[in-house]
């Protein structure tokens, strides 16, 4: 380890840190969050789930959103795998089907950046295993 | 540092380790590496999450789910489940006792929604032992802007403005204290911090030192530049050896990077911090003992002034905060005095952390904001009385604290009011009794404690104490009189009226309390020779039900004094004056016709 | 310095800041009771740890009672000493106090003379509210040689600990145990004998209850006085003429040498002797001794060891064995003038009555307490066979006249029984504080140089000062002289010798306040530097008095070397006089 020399020091130290923790400061307040559900059951993964999952993580910081990517389970649409479901604060979550990465990008330009709703969305009266007992 | 898609945080405070927390930490990550997952998942040693009732706890990052009692066995499901699959493992889930619903992350558990952590805000979120997490919260960005921008005079005023007052249990104003230490000159002073936690049941300090140590040495920093001192000591109890591992720790990573020693951040201020070890003696919690204590000697108090701030650790100034006061520092500096003092009642600003304990659901740390009420925090937070029982009292502020009743429920809690309904904050022991416990046993039993652990000097809280938990035995095996109670009050406002130091002048309080708010059971301990709650053996009183007797002479033959007669066939009668309460007969008897009282 | 105001008992005061409450009630004429707290002015040294609490008064506008020994007056300070509050606090904390004491005080052997006694009744205490059978803190009875330690009387007053530590900076007592068993005690509650303890008394001195007491021997003093097939003599040593009176009623510094003597004979001693015979024969020995090693030091001997240090005071030798074992070649190896007493009382003595030893009873009547544990040390005994066979202190000499229905004032004055009985005013004055020193300065002057000194008394070498030195002249040559009394100034001495900052060629100590007069065996004197003083101006009164005054005048001395030892350092003085000196454990 080497010295902190200066204030300057510490502040360049703490940006490059905090990437590493933004994970955990998200997560702290995920109600003022976009939280973004990535389904990754069996079906989703065999899918390509990881994949799309990796590319929206990728986007979140480098857009620097305000987003929070999690894993979900089977939501049930096993015929429109890898699926997402987008919930921005104030607004009733999304759930869009057959997500590969050039999806996945578009959801995040079209949707996320700019309110726009794009082809492939799932309706949402539904109920996920996760909200059963 | 790497970035992860899922962080699993694993308690590594002392009560979940105690259920091998470090076992779950391994084979979290020999899971982790089998499954090919390492790239995404990483597993992280934090602090205490507070919720020790079912720990260990796996808390994982980012959807906040709350693992509860994990076992070393279950780690493997969790990886391939959850992390794999994105599956949560519902057996793990914390079930809400009301509702026997699983709640699925910890933002929806009772517990934690009214909670505020400040001084926790570390605490069960970053790993103690890297200093790098620390930072990448602001960690020491606060003493670094004070030693860029702020006169120890400004960074004073700050402190007075943040209205923040000692949580160790005087709830004296921090600025102050910090004002007056800067205003006497020596050649040497010194920053103390008070680690010597003692209230039974309260952990806090530990729970801090063990999740978030750097916060304490930033602040002890703080301090040493506001006052002008350039050594710190950390007196803590050798009872706590995660703790001081953790300190040593961060010690040693914070001496590396410059953040303690000579010429912090490149600024002329140096400051180092040094551990002294106590042996756990409650009484130095009391500031000149503690300092006594860390000087070698005998640890007891002596009469004040001189107040350490003039006269102190080794005769230099010296200024003592306690661990709680300290861990809410750095964040006033960060988010400034006006958002501290915009937290709590008009004169308790900010949050108190309560350790809770008793006849309570969830038992565990919590942080709450100051005006919170009582029923909040038993209710909400706690989860209501144990088994359903009623609510009967809840004792705060430790052995030098008092009982509350129902009456108090709704109180906002801070310092003054505590005070004035005859309790106090203390260090922030929270214990929650139910209709079965008996208050002159409660008394008795805190009584137990500061008889043990008066230092002795002062013959008021030496022999005084003594004398109090002497009548309270007496009161319990039932040949209590009323004279008794009278000089039980007379003794416990001279020993609070005489006593040298905080010890003495409190520990009567338990005492007080219960005469005031429970003068009825204590006189049926004396009168009826009644135990309400049922808990004094000696005071049980044992009768026969005539239409359940079958007159089978049964418990005639086992009572060993005679105390029970009657004719064969015929309902039988005990003699009260006679029995000895030694339940013999109601273990004989097949019929349940010996009824307890 | 700063005054402030304040109002006691509705009487206004001015005081200086920095006064207590207690002082400034004082200072009107209102004694607040106190218990643990003692002023020894003398010392500049005050016990105040605010621990019995007896003293508390209220101070208006304050939430607690404030004990007045160690709370500072301010400004405005509105105080009652004796409101119901405070009274009943008092009375109640007295209460407490007593239901952990022994109640055995119709034979305590402080009884009449304990602060708490006094205390119980000025408080006016009727009954100890407590519980039946409440539990008092009780502890193993230490029994050493010189004092007895019974703390279950111990009311945690500290004062022996403020004696021990901060006074004589012995270390041998400190507060043990928490909370009801707390206690003062050597560390792992250790017998004394076990410990640092040098023995020197002091803390018997301070103690208000009969916690610590001197150990008793004046039974076995009585048992042999009527044992016919013994014969029984008695030393004296020259403090006790100095204040033995005070027991008596009489004034501070009254000489009772002659009613000291005839009481004596009244109780049935064979012989009244002299303890100052045996200080004139020390003055030869250890004299020699000193001009011996100064000679050689001065013709060039770099393996002599300076500074000689005295060796009559049983407490300082303990306290060297204990302290500083690497300097036990530095003291003279001479006895103390008790032992040298006992040596030669059983040896030439029992052979001019043609009696054995072990039928010859010598008795010690000392100021000191050390005394009793240096006539049961082995090295001076014969198979088994004390040189001294008991040693009582001043105190125990005049209960032992009490109990003998003596009227003591009413007493004719009486001479010394010979030989052992004679001696020079060089003897005298071993009593007080640079006594010793000055004693061995007038004979060792007039055997180096051959010169008759024109005047004896050297003023330099007296006073009470804690740390004297003085340089004399030895006809061209001078002498460098250190002095200290009270054990923590010989360390102050021994530790500036250490670090250069002193050089002595002789150097004096004696463990208490004044020397001998202050030992712990005289009637109590707390520090009081009044009595102490008239002891010391005494001492030298009876100097003064005498027609001899250097030891190696003393006829019998010349005789006693003439028919029995040979010459000061003769083989036989070595073997009869002469001692060595052991490491002992500092814990």
């Amino acid at each position: 380890m080497k010295k902190i020399k200066s204030l300057d020091d510490l502040r360049q130290m703490k940006k490059n840190l905090e990437q590493g923790m933004n994970i955990r400061e998200k997560s702290d307040t995920p109600e003022s969050l976009i939280q973004i559900r990535v389904a990754m059951a069996t079906c989703g993964i065999a899918a390509g789930a990881r994949g799309v999952m990796n590319t929206l993580i990728e986007r979140i910081e480098k857009d620097k959103i305000p987003a929070i990517v999690t894993q979900g389970g089977c939501m049930g649409y096993c015929y429109a795998e890898p699926t997402i479901e987008v919930k921005i604060p104030g607004k009733d979550p999304v759930v869009f089907g057959n997500v590969d990465t050039a999806v996945a990008n578009q959801i995040v330009d079209k949707y996320i950046l700019n309110g726009e709703l794009i082809d492939g969305v799932i309706p949402t009266n539904y109920q996920t295993i996760n909200e059963k007992k | 540092m790497a970035q992860y898609k899922m962080h699993l945080l694993v308690c590594g405070g002392t009560g979940c380790r105690a259920s091998q927390s470090d076992v779950i930490v391994k084979n979290l990550e020999s899971s982790i590496k089998e499954l090919g997952l390492s790239e995404e998942a990483q597993v992280v040693t934090t602090g205490c999450f507070g919720f020790c009732e079912k720990g260990p706890i796996v808390k994982v990052i980012p959807d906040n789910t709350f693992y509860t009692q994990v076992k070393p066995e279950d780690c493997e499901e969790i990886v391939r489940e959850h992390v794999l699959k994105g599956r949560r493992v519902y057996r793990l889930l914390y079930e809400d006792p009301e509702t026997q619903k699983h709640i699925e992350d910890s933002k929806h558990m009772g517990f934690y929604q009214k909670q505020l952590r400040i001084a926790l805000r570390n605490c069960g979120f970053i790993d103690p032992e890297n200093i790098d997490e620390y930072i990448a919260r602001d960690g020491y960005a606060a003493i670094g802007n004070i030693l860029a921008e702020m006169s120890p005079e400004q960074a004073i005023d700050i402190m007075k403005k943040s209205g923040l007052r000692g949580r160790g249990g005087g709830g004296f104003p921090t600025g102050i204290k910090w004002e007056i230490a800067s205003k006497n000159k020596a050649d040497q002073k010194y920053v103390v911090c008070n680690a010597d936690e003692g209230d039974p049941g309260a952990f806090m300090d530990r729970s801090i030192l063990e999740g978030d140590p750097h916060s304490v040495l930033e602040a002890m920093a703080i301090c040493g530049y506001c006052i002008g001192a350039s050594k710190g000591l950390i007196y803590i109890r050798a009872e706590y050896p995660l703790a001081i591992k953790r300190l040593q720790v961060a010690i040693s990573q914070a001496r590396e990077y410059g953040l303690l020693g000579d010429n912090i951040l490149g600024t002329p201020f140096s400051f180092d911090v040094e551990l002294k070890y106590g042996a756990g003696a409650f009484v130095c919690g009391e500031e000149t003992a503690l300092i006594h204590s860390m000087e070698g000697h005998r640890g007891e108090p002596t009469v004040k002034p001189p107040f350490p701030a003039e006269k102190g650790y080794l005769g230099k100034p010296t200024n003592v905060n306690n661990v709680e006061t300290l861990a809410n520092i750095p964040v006033i500096y960060l988010k400034g005095a006006e958002w501290f003092a915009s937290i709590g009642t008009e004169k308790s600003k900010g949050t108190k952390v309560f350790a809770l304990a008793g006849k309570i659901n969830n038992v565990g740390l919590i942080e709450v904001p100051m005006g919170i009420t009582l029923r909040e925090v038993i209710y909400e937070i706690g989860g209501g009385i144990k088994g359903g029982k009623k609510f009967k009292a809840v004792q705060t502020g430790g052995p030098s604290g008092g009982c509350l009743t129902e009456k108090h429920l709704d109180t906002p809690i801070d310092f003054d009011n505590l005070l004035a309904a005859g309790s106090m904050m203390g260090s922030g022991g929270m214990i929650v009794m139910d209709e079965d416990d008996c208050m002159v046993s409660v008394a008795k039993f805190y009584l137990e404690f500061t008889v043990e652990e008066s230092c002795g000097k002062c013959a008021p809280c030496r022999v005084g104490n003594k004398r109090l938990h002497e009548i309270l035995e007496k009161i319990c095996a039932g040949k209590g009189t009323e004279d008794d109670l009278e000089y039980l009050k007379n003794l416990s406002y001279v020993i609070k009226d005489t006593s040298l130091c905080g010890l003495g002048q409190t520990s009567p309080n338990p005492v007080l309390s219960t005469l005031e708010h429970f003068y009825d059971e204590y006189l049926a301990h004396v009168r009826e020779r009644i135990c309400i709650a049922g808990r004094c053996k000696a005071l049980k009183l044992y009768t026969i039900l005539p239409d359940k007797c079958t007159g089978c002479t049964a418990c005639t033959r086992a009572c060993p004094v005679g105390a029970i007669t009657g004719e064969k066939r015929q309902p039988h009668v005990i003699d009260v004056d006679k029995c000895i309460r030694c339940g013999a007969c109601y273990d004989k008897c097949k019929f349940t016709a010996i009824h307890v009282q | 310095m700063e005054k402030i105001k304040l109002t006691i008992d509705n009487i206004e005061v001015e005081v200086q800041n920095g006064t207590t409450i207690y002082h400034a009630a004082k200072k009107i004429g209102i004694d607040i009771p106190v218990l643990c707290y003692m002023n020894l002015e003398h010392l500049n040294i005050e016990n105040r740890p605010g621990g019995c609490r007896i003293c508390v008064v209220e101070v208006e506008g304050r939430r607690n009672l404030a004990p007045s020994c160690s709370t500072n007056c301010t400004e405005g300070m509105v105080v009652k000493t004796h409101s119901l509050r405070v009274l009943n606090a008092r009375k109640t904390v007295l209460e407490l106090i007593l239901s952990d004491h022994p109640t055995e005080c119709l034979v305590c052997s402080s009884s009449g003379k304990c602060d708490l006694q006094s205390l119980a009744q000025k408080l006016g205490i009727r009954e100890i509210h407590a519980v039946e059978n409440a539990e008092r803190s009780t502890y193993r009875k230490d029994c050493s040689p010189a004092l007895n330690r019974d703390m279950d009387k111990c009311v945690m007053c500290r004062r022996c600990e403020t004696i021990c530590n901060d006074v004589q900076t012995v270390g041998a007592l400190s507060a043990v145990n928490r909370g009801f068993m707390s206690v003062v005690a050597p560390a792992f509650e250790q017998d004394l004998i076990d410990s640092p303890c040098t023995f020197c008394g002091q803390c018997v001195a301070v103690c208000p209850t009969g916690a610590l007491t001197p150990f008793d021997d004046t039974s076995k003093v009585l048992k042999a006085l009527t044992d016919p097939s013994k014969t029984v003599i008695v030393q004296t040593a020259p403090a006790v003429r100095a204040a033995l009176g005070e027991e008596f009623g009489l004034t501070p510094g009254t000489l009772v040498t002659g009613k000291m003597v005839a009481a004596l004979r009244t109780l049935g001693f064979d012989k009244v002797f002299d303890t100052d015979f045996a200080a004139d024969l020390t003055i030869m020995e250890e004299g020699t001794e000193l001009l011996d090693r100064i000679t050689r030091y001065l013709g060039g001997d770099k393996e002599v060891k300076l500074p000689i240090l005295t060796s009559c005071c049983p407490a300082w030798v303990n306290f060297f064995e204990h302290n500083y074992p690497c300097m036990l070649d530095v003291p003279s190896t001479a006895r103390s003038p008790q032992q040298m007493f006992g040596a030669i009382a059983k040896t030439y003595y029992a052979d001019m009555l043609k009696i054995k030893r072990e039928d010859l009873v010598v008795v010690s009547v000392m100021p000191c307490l050390a005394k009793k544990y240096e006539c049961q040390r082995d090295e001076f005994k014969v198979d088994g066979n004390p040189d001294v066979d008991f040693s009582i202190s001043t105190r125990e000499l005049a209960s032992l006249i009490k109990m003998a229905n003596i009227n003591f004032n009413n007493l004719p004055d009486e001479e010394f029984d010979s030989p052992m009985g004679e001696s020079t005013g060089a003897a005298v004055i071993f009593g007080a504080t640079g006594g010793v020193i000055e004693a061995a300065v007038r004979t060792a002057y007039e055997l180096q140089t051959g010169l008759k000194l024109n005047k004896i008394d050297f003023e330099e070498l007296r006073g009470l000062e804690g740390i004297r030195t003085a340089t004399i002249d030895f006809n061209g040559t001078p002498i460098h002289i250190g002095i200290a009394h009270q054990l923590g100034n010989a360390r102050k001495l021994l530790d500036g010798i250490r670090s250069g900052l002193y050089n002595f060629h002789a150097i004096e100590i004696m463990a208490c306040p004044g020397g001998c007069i202050g030992g712990a065996g005289q009637p109590l004197h707390f520090g009081n530097s009044d009595v102490i003083k008239a002891r010391f101006d005494a001492i030298y009164r009876e100097d003064a008095s005498k027609t001899l005054r250097k030891s190696h005048e003393n006829p019998y001395i010349i005789k006693l070397y003439k028919e029995f030892l040979g010459h000061p350092m003769s083989e036989k003085a070595h073997h009869l006089l002469h001692t060595h000196y052991f490491e002992k454990n500092k814990i």
